[in-house]
């Protein structure tokens, strides 16, 4: 198996980043405020906005360092991409996948399963861990209905009935969402999904959280091979990583969902960490926004048993796993794609 | 794993000397540079293997010297810092 390597995330507004023999070298002024060798990175996520070096893009492309722009409240700018090498054979299979609706909606019908399985258990754990803390009967009754949807997803032939289906258990699952909250539930609550700008602190994390999922999956995707802007839920549009969102659907749940309420559980953040811009945006501040990379990056290094591998991997591999698993799927290696059900 | 690599290089002469900017400078592609002549590298065999062969082919054996210490995955336990000189834990999220 791969070997997970570390992130590195620039959250100081007035760095340059330079390329120095195999290292990579943060600069602010003049002064060196650290060095790297590259070949233990995997990724470069950048909030600054003085800049990265033409010699470093280089050296990140044709090292496989996905390095990624971002604005200073996190929105996604820009990725460097290198040269387009891989496997185009590969690429135009999935191109035929992705052109037929049918063929598309086996693929969707699968990561659409796999995101209500994941969902269903995150309800059905809550009544289990904290019986005395939630209403029981309202999660059972969610992730029940989201059984009843799994079953008539089998089927499922066209991609508007899956996408149908889809949403409505979305309604449900976001309905009780709020319901996992079970600390300072006077600052943070969730009534539903804003974004563009998110309108509360839930979401202003949970949009944190999964851009920053979105930039894992399009590294994993590329790195094996597929073209992350061809989906099969998501159709085609420019700019859009449609293929890197569908692998995503199944995460999101179990991996961004999660990881958020265990900030707010956990009080890793508070109250006091988030402003209100005049558009009533939410924002984190610089601190907060730390706090929550690293405990980010320390989530990828916990453990877990995949599912269908069969083999403990930490949980920063997932998305590449997932992406190995598709490829192998539109390879013709496997008979269907296997979505990851969390256990 | 995490590699410990320390050398001493003879710069009696400038053929020395030019010998020794040339292993700082392959070690400092590879690693974190903890003292003047002692560098950490977190390698994968392959990358250790390579490094030691590049180093080797650098270096003039009657006069200098290469030492290598393998300190394996767990190194976390392995390694303590006193004094000066902050270093960082590759291992750790990097953050600035």
């Amino acid at each position: 198996m791969k070997k997970l390597l570390n992130t590195l995330f620039v959250t100081l507004p007035d760095t340059y980043l330079a390329l120095d023999g195999e290292n990579i070298v943060v600069k602010q002024e003049e002064e060196i405020l650290a060095r790297y060798p590259l070949h233990n990175l995997e990724a470069v996520c950048t909030f600054s906005y003085a800049g990265v070096s033409p010699a470093l893009m280089g050296a990140c492309a044709s090292r496989n360092v996905s390095l990624t722009f971002m604005t200073r409240t996190g929105r996604f700018l820009a990725r460097v991409i290198g040269e387009d090498r891989g496997n185009v054979v590969l690429r135009k299979e999935q191109y035929r996948i992705s052109d037929n609706e049918e063929r598309s909606a086996r693929v969707a019908r699968n990561m659409i399963t796999g995101k209500l399985y994941n969902n269903k258990w995150i309800l059905e754990r809550a009544t289990r861990d904290y019986a005395l803390r939630v209403d029981v009967e309202r999660l059972k009754k969610v992730a029940n209905s989201l059984g009843e949807t799994m079953k008539l997803l089998r089927e499922v032939e066209q991609l508007d009935i899956l996408r149908g289906l889809e949403g409505s258990a979305a309604v449900q699952y976001n309905s009780v969402f709020d319901d996992l909250i079970l600390q300072q539930k006077e600052s943070f609550y969730f009534y539903g999904r804003s974004r563009r700008p998110p309108l509360d602190k839930v979401n202003a994390l949970l949009s944190f959280a999964y851009t920053l999922l979105a930039n894992d999956m399009k590294s994993a995707l590329e790195s094996v091979g597929l073209d992350a802007y061809v989906g099969f839920l998501h159709r085609d549009r420019p700019g859009r990583a449609s293929l890197a969102l569908d692998m995503m659907e199944e995460l999101r749940g179990v991996y961004a969902d999660r990881f958020v309420l265990s900030l707010i559980n956990k009080k890793v953040v508070n109250d006091k960490g988030f402003y209100i811009k005049e558009n009533l945006a939410v924002i984190m501040d610089d601190d907060t926004r730390k706090k929550v990379l690293k405990a980010w990056q320390d989530r990828k290094q916990d453990k877990i048993m995949h599912p269908y591998l069969n083999e403990k991997i930490p949980w920063g591999l997932v998305p590449y796993t997932q992406a190995l698993l598709l490829a192998r799927y539109i390879r013709g290696d496997l008979d269907e794609y296997p979505p990851f059900l969390w256990k | 794993m995490l590699i410990l690599i320390t050398y001493d290089v003879s710069t009696i002469d400038s053929e020395g000397r030019r010998r020794l900017s040339k292993v700082a400078k392959k070690c400092v592609d590879h690693g974190q540079r903890v003292q003047n002549s002692v560098f950490e590298c977190i390698l994968d065999a392959t990358q250790f293997r390579r490094l030691r062969f590049e180093l080797e082919e650098l270096i003039d054996k009657d006069t200098d010297s290469l030492r290598f210490y393998n300190l394996g995955d767990n190194y976390k336990s392995k390694v303590q810092h006193v004094g000066a000189k902050d270093s960082y834990d590759m291992g750790d999220p990097l953050i600035l």
